[in-house]
């Protein structure tokens, strides 16, 4: 066990060098020049000197790298170019946003996902299972961002439930928490919809598998059945696309963070990219690499806890 | 005091603790915003965003601009221009203080304009700096500017934002921290959310019907900004993004609907410098295919005005030379088939803004029909401001130009990304800059707009107008904006 983790954190750690690397390349090869972006169209040529001079742009690529990497070591992750503030504290603002709506919505997704799957299966070919296959397929066509306007118009505009868009901050935990629901679940809806297939067809495989049937047989209810056979069997596939799916949710708060105005990590990383601040989009992509690796590390956690068998891949 | 005055006192102080309430409540005031700033330093980043918000509620400048492009008295109460137009004596507004309590003078006026002068200044509109010789502070309430040359547009140019008046002290943290001298004082920013000014109680113009709290809210999405308008989340929302949603909001009667002009003048801009654009009947050929009427049908829903030159069609010295190229595709055939550039491949290169990726298509299929085989290039603004604007890597494009008297654009030289080079413009621009006599300035504006039509340097299209969506119990607002900056102690509920 101790062999896997080590292995799993130097995965991580090369993950993160390599991500960074590849950053570093594309934002210098991308056509853009920061200090352009700063000062505008109207500017002086001499001014765009001065603060590319300022900003420390003309130094040699592999210089600025290096000693990226070296101070981003100590925990110092460069100053942002175009907020003027360390990368890690515009990070740190933004961080109260994105991680609770990216747990919510992991956990509105599996939940929905499995309570809906689980029931479509049980009544397989039934209307039941029926409607739950037409809805999960419009789930599947509509897009995260579009379903987030039609929550909006819904809750925040029609009914005046919720509100709109924006965040309050956690100083008024009701307000914060009233703020990320719509958000959750036009996140959590679309990735739910995919899920409630897989939990369904996974179902459905084992039940047809024999020691289902015998353990019918043997006169276990139907109930104890799925609990303790068909339910475990059933979830390593089901954890596997969970793990891919995490990836994506991460990656759709860009666009929800944007829809719902939300002060995020997926809103800071547009701007970052749009505004050429290499240090933050730096940062940013490393946070987004580490969330989906150690997303892959705890899925295999979840898959020798569900099946000791294969404890084996740990070693 | 008796039993009938203390009733009568109580009634009183209640009637007026419950006014101060009312006043409390309506008191605050929240405006929606597409862009947000990255910083709040107007002398250090471009973004419009930052101007809007800053500029003239947090910071002054020594003079300022009415709705109507005016020149008005701001930190400056007044001052006088020598008889050559090179010297302006401003005599400064007395009992200033910056809203860290520190004192405004005149030193202060001279730290500012030194510092955007420098060799390495990082102002964003150096520019503006530019024809200064010295600035010169002989007491605590007089600044002395002299000129190298006269400057047609000095009074309304150090009116900008670019040009607000700083503390030494304050200068470099004014980014995150701004402090300036305004009628708001900054409050509180969380960024990608929201910002807070509150109203300077100690400012000369304090009124006490100014609105105590303005917030604005970052809202990028057009989609969104229309729910939260709907919502009454946001009580304003001076620059919409979405002109086909304004039909709805003129039809709900808790909103005004808004729609004036900016100095924004929309242009296909053709790269000057290079094939095919370097042949005029090409050019020509362009401005008589292009139906600026279905463009902006199209692109804007009808809102905004035709231009057939690059000026603002507010202004006193305007002329309308639309009809100077009229809609021919026949004469635009002709014309692109006498210079043999038919069927040749162009690039139309369209940045992010709405009103560039919706007028492409439509300028797409106008060009056709005279002949041009236009193909488009969706590009990000980071792409487009460094390999069309700087590196003049394209053929056609589209862009706003927002910033006031922006003939000289055309004086820019070979370098700037007009790519147009024209020593009789040149000429012409320096006999604009230099004229000090108001009505001599007027016909050489007339002159400079009717030479860039003659030239039909690129294709003129429409006037960016302003389309805002308000509270119908607001007012005070500017419907039309002269400049990027947006005065906030102006606003009242009704």
């Amino acid at each position: 066990m101790t062999a896997f983790l080590l292995r799993r954190f130097a995965t991580l750690v090369l993950t993160l060098l390599a991500v960074s690397a590849v950053v570093f390349a594309i934002m210098n090869v991308l056509p853009g020049d920061p200090a352009l972006v700063i000062l505008g169209i109207d500017s002086t040529p001499e001014a765009q000197a001065a603060l590319r001079e300022q900003l420390g742009l003309n130094a040699p690529l592999a210089t600025r790298y290096l000693d990226w990497i070296g101070a981003a070591l100590t925990g110092d992750f460069g100053i942002s170019y175009s907020y003027d503030l360390p990368v890690s504290t515009l990070v740190l603002e933004r961080l109260p946003v994105t991680l609770p709506l990216a747990l919510a919505a992991t956990l509105l997704m599996a939940v929905a996902a499995i309570g809906l799957g689980l029931f479509a299966a049980m009544r397989h070919g039934r209307p039941g299972d029926w409607g739950i296959m037409v809805l999960s397929q419009v789930g599947i066509a509509i897009p995260a961002f579009w379903l987030g306007i039609l929550l909006i118009i819904l809750f925040a505009v029609t009914l005046r439930a919720l509100p709109p868009g924006g965040f309050p901050g956690w100083d008024e935990p009701l307000a914060a928490i009233r703020a990320l629901i719509l958000p959750a679940a036009a996140l959590a809806l679309v990735q739910a919809a995919i899920l409630t297939r897989i939990v369904r067809s996974s179902v459905l495989d084992v039940m047809r598998l024999d020691y289902v049937r015998t353990a019918r047989a043997k006169g276990l209810s139907r109930n104890a059945v799925y609990r303790r056979h068909v339910l475990p069997n059933a979830l390593i596939p089901i954890i596997t696309i969970v793990g891919l799916q995490v990836a994506n949710l991460v990656t759709g708060t860009i666009v929800i963070e944007n829809v719902f105005s939300l002060p995020g990590l997926g809103r800071l990383l547009f701007q970052a990219i749009a505004n050429r601040d290499l240090f933050l989009v730096q940062a940013l992509v490393l946070l987004f690499a580490a969330a989906v690796v150690i997303a892959n590390f705890l899925v295999d956690i979840a898959y020798v806890v569900i099946d000791p068998r294969l404890e084996g891949r740990l070693e | 005091m008796t039993r009938s005055d203390f009733v009568a006192t109580s009634i009183a102080a209640f009637c007026l603790l419950a006014s101060a309430a009312g006043a409390q409540a309506q008191s605050s005031v929240t405006i929606g915003m597409q862009q947000e700033p990255t910083v709040l330093d107007p002398t250090a980043d471009a973004t419009a965003a930052i101007d809007t918000i800053t500029a003239h509620n947090i910071f002054e400048s020594l003079t300022t601009v009415s709705e109507s492009g005016e020149v008005l008295p701001a930190l400056a109460d007044s001052w006088t221009v020598s008889e050559d137009g090179k010297t302006y004596t401003f005599d400064l507004a007395e009992g200033v203080t910056f809203h860290d309590g520190s004192a405004f003078d005149s030193a202060d006026v001279k730290f500012t304009f030194d510092r955007a002068m420098a060799e390495d200044s990082v102002n964003p509109s150096k520019k503006i700096f530019q024809p200064i010789d010295s600035v010169a502070a002989p007491d605590a309430d007089t600044v002395v500017i002299t000129l190298k040359d006269p400057d047609a547009f000095f009074l309304f140019n150090i009116a900008q934002g670019d040009a607000s008046i700083v503390a030494p002290e304050t200068a470099a943290s004014n980014k995150t921290e701004p402090v300036g001298t305004g009628p708001y004082k900054f409050d509180s920013w969380t960024r990608g959310d929201r910002l807070t000014l509150k109203a300077n109680t100690d400012h000369r113009d304090h009124a006490p019907e100014v609105i105590d709290t303005v917030t604005f809210r970052f809202v990028a999405d057009p989609a969104a900004a229309v729910a939260a308008l709907m919502a009454e989340d946001i009580d304003a929302f001076p620059g919409m993004p979405a002109p086909e949603t304004l039909e709805q909001f003129k039809a709900d009667p808790r909103f005004t609907v808004a729609v004036g002009t900016t100095e924004g003048e929309i242009i296909l801009a053709l790269n000057n410098a290079k094939p095919p654009f370097n042949d005029i009947r090409v050019r020509r050929a362009i401005n008589h295919a292009l139906d600026r009427d279905a463009i902006i049908e199209g692109a804007y829903f009808g809102y905004g005005e035709p231009i057939g030159s690059f000026f603002p069609p507010h202004h006193k010295s305007y002329v309308d030379l639309t009809g100077r190229y009229p809609h021919d595709v026949e004469k635009a055939r002709a014309l692109v088939a006498e210079a043999g550039v038919a069927g040749e491949p162009i690039t139309l290169r369209l940045p992010h803004f709405p009103y560039a990726r919706r007028s492409g298509e439509i300028i797409q299929s106008q060009l056709a029909k005279a002949g041009l085989d236009v193909k488009i290039e969706n590009v990000e603004w980071a792409f487009w401001i460094d390999e069309v604007y700087r590196n003049l890597n394209y053929d056609m494009t589209i862009i706003a130009h927002t910033s006031p008297n922006d003939l000289n654009n055309f004086a820019r030289g070979p370098e700037y990304f007009y790519g147009y080079d024209n020593p009789e413009f040149n000429d012409l621009w320096e006999r604009i800059r230099t004229e000090s006599d108001p009505e001599k300035l007027d016909a050489l504006l007339k002159e400079g707009q009717r030479f860039v039509t003659e030239e039909a340097v690129h294709g003129f299209l429409f006037q960016l107008p302003k389309l805002g969506v308000y509270d119908k119990d607001l007012s005070g607002y500017w419907t039309s904006s002269p400049v990027l900056f947006a005065p906030l102690n102006q606003l009242r509920w009704n």
